[in-house]
């Protein structure tokens, strides 16, 4: 699926979350964050980006990963992204959802 | 002669142990197999036991009963893993070398992971059905209960066979109509994932059955603490869940030995190629069950097709021959959906549970992904086939280690 974020046409799947990471910016998460009801602060920056990084390293990513990364602890995660802060902060993030396992 | 030890004599180490005594043998090969417990149990009759639907001598035998006589079985704590000098430290001080060594130390519940979640509720109106005694336990408690709020929740994934929480419910909603007091409890399903499963077209089936059974479902819950005082369940985002009865799944992880022994990850589980069960540090160490960190379910039916493949892959390794690259994460589970029936589900690696026939493509017997009397005998009759076939590691006929894709509907 294609749709347009900010000004670009983005690759997406049926959940809405990007498939081709080279197609993310700032101005693309920021895009993302306010479709959320989200306006992105530095540490929500921080997070992001720190996300980023796990995911370019091929680190599967659950809660209790973020909770010791040292970044942010869970309490702080849930205060930037609420109710379900790895789903959304991976969509602002233009990465896969993590696939909470089987 | 060489040594093969395998640590963990659960359902991976008793299958191995079955599998290899025939292909290792002395006075080439001496085969050790270490636990520390007397009892083997059949873990998946814990579900059962709080229904008084199994007694305990049901699901429990002799750990002795079934390691062949010509496997050396030693009843001791593995205090640690030396892989970079191939020995084993036990409690009792022995150490034992190795060339080649298979962990299978299986995985068990960290309740002190939650905060108060092992606190002064804990046993009283805090369960688990995930060790004998919390099953035994729960089931003392609803022997004697007369209704109220049944919270079933799964603290984090990954745990033990995920659909087992999800046959508690429906199970609990059997029980309590069969006790006629269905109308007195209300069941709650509290989930960290968004619907009822990880896969879409099994979340859609069990999420169905879950409105028929009028069993609420709460999902993205990621639990903070459990207040004793209030009993209530409490997430990071605040949000808060009353009971009378928790039914909770800890978090689970593998053996502490792993932390000991600096082979681990954040849950203790060890590093594992998904294909060929070798572990990813140390090449004449290879990893089964629950114990690895493959994403496959942890599930005996798990354990018994990765045994064929691994039994291969030993032999090879002896031999100085590449491994093959074939475990396909293939997991084959029941699901009781209670009133005597059950759902079937088959997948992988890449192919989720869809509906069909199974094992024989077009006529079953069992359906796939759909309720029916037949798939609950096949569960009923799972316990006759773990204890006589798959820790004897005798091959289940017409299926296969790897998954097959036939006689099923994938759109
Ligand atoms: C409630 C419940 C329901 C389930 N239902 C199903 C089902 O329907 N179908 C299905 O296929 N699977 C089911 N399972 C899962 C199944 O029981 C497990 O996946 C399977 O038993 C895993 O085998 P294992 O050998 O890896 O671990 P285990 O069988 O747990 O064996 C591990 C062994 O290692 C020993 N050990 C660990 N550490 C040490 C140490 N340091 N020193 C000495 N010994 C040690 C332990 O004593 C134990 O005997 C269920 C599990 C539960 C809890």
């Amino acid at each position: 699926m294609e749709r347009t974020i900010a000004g670009k046409t983005i690759a997406v799947n049926e959940e809405g979350y990007m498939t081709d990471f080279s197609q993310w910016d700032e101005k693309v998460g920021e895009a993302l964050a306010a479709e959320a009801n989200l306006t992105l602060t530095p540490r929500h920056w921080e997070v992001l980006k720190y996300l980023q990084t796990e995911h370019k390293n091929q680190v599967a990513l659950s809660i209790r990963r973020v909770g010791k990364s040292g970044v942010v602890d869970i309490k702080e995660f849930y205060a930037l992204f609420p109710n379900a802060p790895l789903k959304t902060a991976t969509k602002v993030a233009g990465i896969p959802k993590p696939a909470s396992c089987i | 002669m060489k040594n093969l030890v395998i640590l963990g004599a659960g359902t991976a180490g008793t299958m191995m142990a079955n599998h290899l005594h025939h292909e290792l043998k002395k006075p080439d090969w001496q085969i050790t197999i270490i636990d520390e417990r007397e009892e083997h149990h059949y873990q998946p009759g814990y579900l059962f036991l709080p229904f008084d639907i199994y007694e305990p001598e049901d699901i429990i035998k002799t750990i002795e009963e079934f390691i062949p006589k010509d496997v050396t079985l030693l009843k001791q704590r593995i205090e640690r893993i030396v892989p970079t000098a191939n020995k084993i430290q036990l409690s009792n001080g022995n150490e034992i070398d190795y060339d080649v060594l298979i962990i299978a130390t299986g995985a068990k519940i960290a309740p002190e992971e939650i905060e108060g979640m092992k606190g002064e509720q804990w046993q009283k109106s805090v369960f688990d059905f995930y060790t004998f005694e919390g099953s035994l336990a729960l089931r003392n408690k609803l022997r004697e209960w007369d209704g109220g709020r049944i919270v079933v929740h799964i603290t984090e994934m990954p745990i033990k066979c995920p659909v087992a929480p999800l046959e508690f419910a429906f199970l609990a909603d059997s029980y309590f109509k069969n006790k006629n007091m269905r109308e007195r409890v209300d069941i709650t399903y509290v989930t960290p994932m968004s619907g009822a499963f990880t896969k879409p077209k099994a979340t859609e089936a069990l999420e169905h059955l879950l409105q028929e059974k009028n069993i609420n479902i709460e999902g993205d819950f990621a639990i903070e603490h459990v207040d004793n005082e209030t009993k209530k369940i409490v997430d990071y985002g605040g949000r808060e869940i009353p009971f009378d009865i928790l039914v909770t799944v800890p978090t689970n992880k593998g053996d502490d030995l792993m932390e000991r022994s600096g082979m681990g990850d954040d849950l203790n589980y060890v590093p594992t190629h998904k294909a060929t069960l070798q572990s990813k540090e140390y090449q004449n160490v290879f990893v089964i069950g629950d114990a690895s960190n493959i994403p496959a379910s942890k599930a005996g039916s798990v354990a018994h097709f990765e045994a064929e493949i691994l039994t291969e892959n030993i032999l090879r390794y002896v031999k100085g021959q590449p491994l093959k690259e074939e475990f396909d994460g293939h997991a084959n589970c029941f699901i009781e959906t209670g009133g005597g029936k059950a759902l079937l589900i088959d997948f992988n690696y890449t192919h989720e549970p869809v509906e069909g026939t199974f094992p024989f493509p077009g006529i079953g017997p069992l359906r796939l992904l759909k309720e029916s009397r037949m798939n609950h005998m096949g569960k009923l009759a799972f316990r006759w086939v773990y204890w006589h076939m798959l820790l004897k590691g005798t091959h289940i006929p017409f299926v296969s280690a790897t998954m097959s894709e036939k006689g099923k509907v994938y759109s």
